[in-house]
């Protein structure tokens, strides 16, 4: 490792790793790398044990009838399936990129807070563990959606409770990283890094860090109150004393429908770091970029209750939430513009990350218009929980936020561990996932639109063929991810070694100030920016 | 049967409208349909002709602008007016999907883990109750028998209106929160338990519409349809008559005193339509729904029965108050039923006795 760097010894830093070697290196680390690896190695864990749940699904979906499971497992598996990808497979991918970016990105040594870091994450394993644990509980995990409406909730076993319990711990880690990244942004940035020079990927943070701080208390509360109505007497959410089941859904979906964002805008954030590096252009309208990314974050304060047109909200309330998320039309078409006004009149390049990049754009745009469908109150009416729905927020959350992680992962592997990957295998990476994400879920929206009910294990004959496609390209898209595991595993052990800069239009700081393979420890003296 | 709404429905878009509603839900998607399919072919045809114009294999040198405020305004300014001519007809039609009032008949449907009980309310036919329950057989959702044309779409009592009448549907729950659908009507509405909430219809054709329940209900949500029968006024009013005499002429006397052998035959019946789906056909139960074997179950057997916890249900389970659901003769039947099978033995119990400990 040829650290360009030298340590500077009144640091204390003596050795690369710390004091320990083997597991208690990853256990007690406060380094920020170290930390973002974990994320991210914890998260592929967490994807693929949500996409066997996923699968169990399909499967049981590919014939009508009951074959495989029975209707309660089935609920179980919806619910776990939604929470897992989520809390424990997408959200944690992203402050694995924030980890390991965010300080290279802005020239500081580290995180703000190392050691509330690494309890951020450690909190994690005990989360997925108590979700785990809920399906040896009596009655087995709740089977309410990942959702969690009341008062379905009060009827379930103790797998509820140990579910409120991790997603309590969930939010904690969240809340914690969010404040770490605040602190470290607004705190840590070179001299000269000024926010409006900041790279856009920081910019998505900041912006999301402050979303989840806004809306992991809520679902705390949510949840707390569910736990309450359960064991201690309380009736928030039951009519008999004085509460409503709605009030529920009020509440989750003001955690809800911000809580999209803070998926969606680290993926905007890593999108708009690929496709200016691979057409060999700066990204345009940076500015508006940034304000984009605000104005979204604000409205989708104030849009939560599109989940909720057919609870039976006034006719006022309908048009206000219908007239306000419709409007994120706006701020989102901005930036898909910027991204193809940047391709525009560049030179590009095609290897693995655009292709992702490239595919987020297109399907995120096709997950947008039928947001813009769903955002109609007459429409939704017909398509509220059906498969419409499903297909919609999967293109959102898979075809987005999943193809954004993939394009950020194969973007930096490079630089994180000083190898190459293999392009032509990233390439078909590509073309498999994108090929089987689409049967997926493309004839999703058939199924909804003709009338099929989500979350149900069995249905009506005429719904056969379209489920049957479906099915077949969940089990390739969840081969397909095998062969992602490989690819990181090769670059990992057997990759040609890297260059300082292999993405000739890369320009933010880990390209140009930092060799690759990164230190273990960057920026201990700030960089010069000019 | 005339006309069915679902076995026809083209299986890639929405199902054929029977109502004006449900017609005017469709030209409004397909409007908006065609808005986006627009935009999306200009944008990413924009797009793959840049990429395919400006690909670096080809020798195209980058240029290095990032700005052009002109163009930035107009394309926030244009898609914000797009958006005022999607806004303008759906507002009209929500103001008309809210509008209650003026209804001819008056129904109200209550959810209940997993069927759907209708009280008509108000209008021709008030004071007709029935309870709608899934009628596809065990064996066709098991995989043992061939699966019908109707598979999880029928029902044992299909609620009937008149055609061409503005029928407001009065949602509520007993349990948990269910949502009343019928795509063909483009009517949708949850139905929240300790709530009120209304939605409306007026079906222009005769024939049978069928829907399922949209909501997130517990164990056998995919198993609670919803099926209306649409008839022309003049068989409404027949269907209405009959079913009044029907009523009448069903109304146990519940002083009457059945054999053992007569309530259980009876209680049979009641025990597949309202209690199978938890306790199972074997009277093993589910504990992943908290519902107890009833097979050598002590509190089954045990004097007097378990009349209160048919009668009331459990609070925070999915066991009901079936005392509001059943008659005295039935809940008297199907305890009688689960007291002498699976090897339990009990004596009977007698209508009388149910009567006597309703509150």
């Amino acid at each position: 490792m040829s650290a360009v760097i030298d340590h500077d010894h009144a640091h204390g830093h003596h050795d690369h790793h710390g004091g320990y070697g083997g597991i208690m290196r990853w256990i007690t680390t406060t380094n920020h790398k170290d930390i973002g690896t974990l994320y991210l190695w914890f998260s592929f864990l967490m994807f693929g044990v949500g996409g066997i749940m996923a699968v169990v699904i399909r499967a049981e979906l590919f014939s009508p009838g009951l074959q495989f499971v029975n209707p309660d497992f089935f609920n179980q598996l919806t619910t776990m399936h939604g929470l897992i990808m989520i809390f424990g497979a997408i959200m944690p991918a992203f402050v694995g990129f924030a980890n390991w970016q965010i300080p290279m990105m802005i020239g500081a040594p580290d995180m703000a807070f190392a050691r509330l870091n690494n309890w951020s994450f450690w909190l994690l394993p005990f989360a997925a563990t108590l979700l785990a644990l809920s399906f040896l509980m009596p009655g087995g995990a709740p089977g309410v959606g990942w959702t969690m409406y009341a008062p379905l909730t009060v009827q379930m076993g103790m797998g509820m409770d140990f579910t409120i319990f991790a997603v309590h711990l969930l939010g904690m880690s969240s809340i914690l990283g969010a404040i770490n990244i605040i602190t470290t942004i607004l705190n840590l940035r070179a001299p000269g890094m000024t926010l409006l020079r900041m790279p856009l990927f920081v910019w998505t943070w900041l912006i999301t860090a402050y979303l989840l701080l806004a809306v992991m208390p809520v679902l705390a509360g949510a949840v707390t109150m569910t736990l309450t109505d359960r064991h201690f007497g309380t009736t928030f959410f039951n009519a008999a004393g004085g509460g409503d089941p709605v009030l529920y859904q009020h509440i989750f979906w003001f955690f809800g429908h911000p809580e999209v964002y803070v998926v969606a805008l680290p993926a905007f954030g890593v999108i708009s770091q690929v496709i200016p590096a691979f057409s060999r252009k700066p990204l345009f309208g940076y500015a508006s970029m940034v304000y984009a990314t605000s104005a979204i974050a604000i409205l989708s304060f104030i849009v939560w209750a599109h989940h909720m047109y057919t609870t039976g909200i006034p006719v006022s309330g309908q048009l206000f939430f219908m007239y306000a998320t419709i409007l994120i039309a706006v701020p989102t078409g901005v930036k898909v513009f910027n991204w193809v006004a940047t391709m525009w009149k560049g030179s590009l390049s095609f290897e693995t990350p655009m292709l992702f990049a490239l595919g987020f754009l297109f399907m995120f745009t096709l997950g947008g218009f039928t947001g813009l469908v769903l955002a109609l109150v007459p429409v939704d009416i017909q398509l509220q929980d059906t498969y419409y729905v499903v297909a919609h927020f999967h293109y959102v959350m898979v075809a987005g936020a999943l193809f954004a992680a993939f394009a950020g992962i194969y973007f930096w592997l490079p630089k994180w561990t000083g190898k190459m990957y293999d392009e032509t295998l990233g390439k078909i990476h590509f073309w498999l996932t994108l090929v089987f994400l689409n049967m997926i879920f493309f004839v999703q929206h058939f199924l909804g639109l003709a009338g099929m009910p989500r979350r149900i294990p069995d249905y009506p004959l005429m719904f056969e063929t379209w489920n049957k496609i479906s099915s077949l390209g969940a089990f390739g898209m969840g081969l397909a991810q095998l062969l992602f595991l490989y690819i990181v595993v090769k670059c990992i052990r057997s990759g040609a070694p890297a260059p300082q800069k292999p993405w000739e239009g890369a320009d933010s700081l880990e390209w140009t100030h930092l060799p690759t393979p990164v230190p273990y420890h960057s920026f201990e003296t700030p960089p010069v920016l000019h | 049967m005339t006309f069915s709404g679902l076995a026809l429905a083209l299986e890639w878009n929405l199902q054929p409208a029977a109502s004006r509603l449900a017609a005017e839900i469709q030209d409004l998607h397909e409007y908006v349909m065609i808005l986006c399919a627009a935009i999306f072919v200009g944008v990413f045809g924009f797009m793959f002709w840049s990429v395919y114009a400006h690909r670096k294999s080809k020798g195209h040198q980058a240029e290095e602008f990032h700005e052009h405020t002109t163009v930035e305004m107009l394309w926030t300014a244009i898609p914000a007016l797009i958006l005022v001519l999607i806004a303008w007809p759906a507002t009209r039609l929500v103001v008309a999907q809210k509008d209650t009032t003026a209804a001819d008949l008056t129904v109200k449907v209550t959810g209940i883990q997993w069927k759907w009980a209708y009280d008509y309310l108000k209008g021709e036919g008030e004071g007709i109750s029935l309870i709608s329950t899934l009628s596809t057989p065990r064996e066709q959702i098991e995989g043992r028998a061939p699966k019908g044309e109707h598979y999880l779409l029928e029902v044992d009592n299909e609620l009937v209106v008149p055609v061409n009448k503005k029928i407001r549907m009065i949602t509520t729950a007993a349990d948990v929160v269910h949502s009343w659908w019928v795509p063909a009507f483009g009517a949708k509405q949850d139905a929240i338990p300790g709530f009120l909430r209304d939605t409306w219809f007026r079906a222009e054709k005769t024939g049978v519409f069928r829907g399922q329940c949209a909501e997130l209900c517990g164990k056998e949500h995919g198993f609670m349809p919803i099926v209306v029968r649409v008839v022309s006024q003049e068989d409404y009013s027949k269907w209405v008559g009959e079913r009044k005499k029907a009523l009448l002429a069903q109304a146990d006397d519940p002083s009457r005193k059945w054999s053992l052998e007569e309530l259980k035959a009876r209680g049979e019946k009641v025990y597949a339509a309202n209690c199978i789906a938890c306790h199972q056909a074997s009277g093993q139960g589910s504990p992943a729904v908290k519902a107890p074997a009833l097979a050598g179950n002590k509190f089954v057997t045990a004097e007097p029965g378990p009349i209160d916890t048919v009668l009331n249900g459990r609070p925070n389970t999915a066991m009901q108050a079936f005392g509001r659901q059943l008659s005295d003769t039935e809940i008297a039947a199907v305890i009688t039923y689960v007291r002498n099978s699976w090897g339990n033995k009990a004596s009977d119990v007698q209508p009388a006795e149910v009567k006597a400990r309703r509150k």
